[in-house]
């Protein structure tokens, strides 16, 4: 393609901090504008590749895990119970919650992106607001599929829903579970709206360019959306609201999630900044897997280094460092509260944490959380470097996967009745827990062939509004006001 | 017929002014540990065979359980008097609103914390907050080994996997007390049933009874200096009392 060869060797200019007109066009999506056209026959292109055998292998791979470790393993424990699994006394919870929290933490990254860096106005959200978008709604299915599992008789799970019935019962609104359990359907749908709103003209542009059964199913998503004034209009307020609604949304999901655990009476749990942390948290786990996707997509994926770029991962490299430093505060919080407190039991659990048997898992957590961001993101050139921020991404989410793992299986190791103090050892939580880590993968993958990964339009409004102009020497960028 | 506005919650009230209705002291300075409480709530209640080794990793089914604790180092090792642990039937139990399904709930007549098996769904809420550790979680269907189906209690359901339970005072023994003694036109007498760990105790460490009536046997012993309830500081208002070092 033009563009391959266009923004080859253009070094900074560098001199009074200015650059020149070429190094900015070549480092920012927005001032590299390219025709209308061939952008989105770019992006179908990308999404029209015939897949690779290296695609199918893993496909292929990864539909075997789902298989086995999903189906398979789930199917046997509904038929045999939660015996093959490893919760006992006192881990009535194991790695079924850790992964619910996980991936609803992987989940806030989508709307985090998209919507609050939409709603104020970042500029370098434009091109990858659909893979974080996508993110959201497939871990949350991951999510769902996790809490199910850890259910004794999931067959009556929808005792859990508020639905008429002859005896009068109603689920339980004094249950932290029956918030979560709204919350998460709450999210849900919204952030499934949310993800469709910006696709109507995106799948309308494929429907003009494709043909057979594509153009059946981008016709039936276009809702006949044609592109005029009007349409627009009314798309962009319900963009609004929605990109407005949803962030309220997004911070009461993972708090209500938190007082799961902090609603209940156990020492280590019972903490009032479990709220703000877990958000935190779950910013700091899906900021990094974020990352990890679009480093894929752009490994992996044609025409994506046109559309992600190294200012990118730089703009999220950034994001990343400053939610971990919030994250380390908030863990102090939460860690200096408690030990001040003084309660003999949470005393008791806070060092069984770092001294005891998995007390390598508490300072793993650390290093992968704090050190290892710290270490590599302050530097603007590793940032910019995609398979090393996608890697600090990958290590983060371990770390939160760790947290998760500590606040669940291991806090419940430790209670007030000494006789029953237990380790916990997962049984087929593992091969459940890797089914939806591959099924989350599979999804994506599947995505990444019928849906448009770059929201094109929204990439083309951007360069409409960025501008280069020259002020005597010196070149400047000015962004027009949109709306 | 009940209306949902019948169906209101009622306020438990803290303090002196809570009095809770079935009652348990525990004497453990005259528990042996023998253990034959632990099998006669096994036999009176139905309660899986879960065997080794599922219950040496943490899954074994009992409602009532003798605690051991050892202090000191070795070799100056004293061990502390057995703790009888059960259901504690709390006033303001921390397992009931956490259930999403409201399948443990208070009973109003009784003031016992009741299981619904057959509205359990199994989330496991209950378990993890309940302070006393004190229930138990079908986590298979255990099979009962010949002849132990032989000898379950027809007065009593039999649970499957997935399903919660624990201690209930016996309260099919209290229905057949309390229904005996209506038939025959009066108040049920103190001490003329009791519960299946308490009939069965040889050192009669455990007594049962009312303990709103300050007569019975229970309000008496309750009265003596030196009881303790477990965990009150929680606000759980549990209604069994431990005698200790008397």
């Amino acid at each position: 393609m033009a563009y391959d060869k266009k923004h080859s060797e253009h070094a900074p200019s560098g001199q009074h901090g200015g650059h020149s007109e070429e190094y900015l066009r070549e480092k920012h999506l927005m001032l590299d504008p390219l025709p209308r056209g061939q952008m989105n026959d770019m992006v179908m292109e990308s999404m029209l590749a015939k897949p690779t055998w290296k695609f199918w292998v893993v496909a292929s791979l990864l539909a075997a895990i789902v298989a086995y470790g999903l189906f398979y393993s789930w199917g046997r424990m509904i038929a045999e119970g939660l015996g093959i699994a490893g919760v006992n006394r006192p881990s009535y919870w194991g790695i079924f919650l850790v992964n619910t929290v996980f991936w609803i933490g992987i989940s806030h990254a989508g709307t985090f992106i998209s919507a609050i860096l939409r709603v104020f106005r970042a500029e370098f959200r434009r091109p990858f607001t659909r893979a974080a978008e996508l993110m959201t709604t497939f871990g949350l299915v991951q999510a769902g599929f996790s809490i199910f599992m850890h259910m004794g008789r999931v067959w009556l799970a929808y005792w859990l829903m508020p639905y008429p019935n002859q005896r009068m019962i109603w689920p339980n609104l004094h249950s932290p579970l029956t918030w979560d359990l709204l919350a998460i359907t709450t999210y849900l749908l919204s952030s499934t709206m949310y993800l469709f709103l910006p696709l109507i003209p995106d799948v309308a542009m494929a429907r003009d360019r494709s043909t057979g059964w594509r153009k059946t199913f981008y016709k039936t998503l276009a809702l006949g959306f044609r592109g005029t004034e009007g349409e627009w209009t009314h798309l962009r307020n319900a963009m609004n609201i929605f990109a407005f609604a949803i962030i309220p949304v997004m911070f009461s999901v993972h708090t209500i999630v938190s007082w799961d655990f902090a609603a209940a009476t156990r020492p280590g749990w019972s903490s009032t900044i479990f709220g703000p942390y877990f958000i935190v948290g779950a910013l700091h786990s899906g900021m990094g897997a974020a990352i990890a996707v679009l480093a894929v997509i752009r490994a992996t994926m044609k025409h994506m280094d046109y559309f992600i770029r190294g200012e990118h991962f730089d703009a999220i490299g950034k994001l990343m460092l400053i939610i971990s430093m919030a994250w380390a505060y908030f863990f102090f919080n939460d860690y200096m509260v408690q030990w001040y407190g003084g309660d003999v039991w949470t005393k008791q659990l806070l060092h069984f944490h770092e001294a005891g048997p998995m007390g390598w898992m508490w300072f793993a957590m650390l290093i992968c959380n704090i050190v290892i961001p710290w270490a590599i993101l302050w530097n603007p050139k590793w940032r910019a470097t995609p398979w090393l921020v996608a890697t600090v991404g990958i290590i983060i989410n371990v770390g939160m996967w760790f947290e998760r793992y500590i606040i669940v299986p291991i806090s419940l190791s430790i209670n007030r009745m000494p006789f029953t103090w237990r380790l916990y050892q997962p049984g087929v939580e593992i091969p459940l827990g890797i089914g939806t880590l591959a099924f989350f993968i599979l999804l994506y993958m599947i995505a990444s062939k019928i849906i448009p990964l770059i929201p094109v339009w929204e990439v083309q409004e951007g360069q409409m509004a960025h501008e280069l102009k020259k002020f005597g020497r010196e070149t400047v960028v000015s962004v027009s006001e949109l709306e | 017929m009940a209306t949902l506005s019948d169906l209101k919650i009622s306020e438990v009230k803290l303090g002196e002014e809570h009095t809770g209705k079935w009652g348990m002291v525990i004497d453990q300075d005259i528990c042996t540990g023998c253990q034959a409480c632990v099998a006669a709530c096994a036999m009176e209640n139905n309660l899986s065979f879960v065997g080794e080794e599922d219950s040496g990793y943490g899954r074994s089914m009992h409602w009532i359980r003798i605690e051991r604790f050892w202090e000191g180092e070795y070799p100056e090792v004293k061990m502390t008097p057995n703790q009888p642990m059960m259901c504690q039937q709390c006033g303001s139990a921390t397992c009931e609103p956490v259930c999403p399904a409201f399948a443990t709930v208070h009973s109003q007549a009784e003031q016992l914390n009741l299981q619904v098996y057959n509205r359990c769904v199994g989330t496991r809420y209950c378990a993890n907050n309940c302070p006393y550790q004190v229930r138990s979680f079908n986590w298979r269907d255990y099979e009962r080994p010949e002849p132990l189906p032989n000898q379950l209690n027809p007065d009593v359901t039999v649970r499957r996997r997935g399903v919660m339970e624990k201690c209930t005072f016996c309260i099919q023994r209290i229905h057949k007390a309390q229904d005996k003694a209506k038939s025959e036109g009066r108040e049920v007498v103190d001490g003329e049933f009791t519960t299946a760990c308490a009939q069965a105790c040889p050192a009669n460490a455990i007594t049962f009874g009312r303990v709103d009536d300050p007569e019975s046997m229970v309000s008496q012993l309750a009265k003596r200096s030196h009881g303790v309830k477990h965990l009150e500081e929680l606000g759980t208002l549990p209604n069994v009392t431990y005698f200790k070092g008397g």
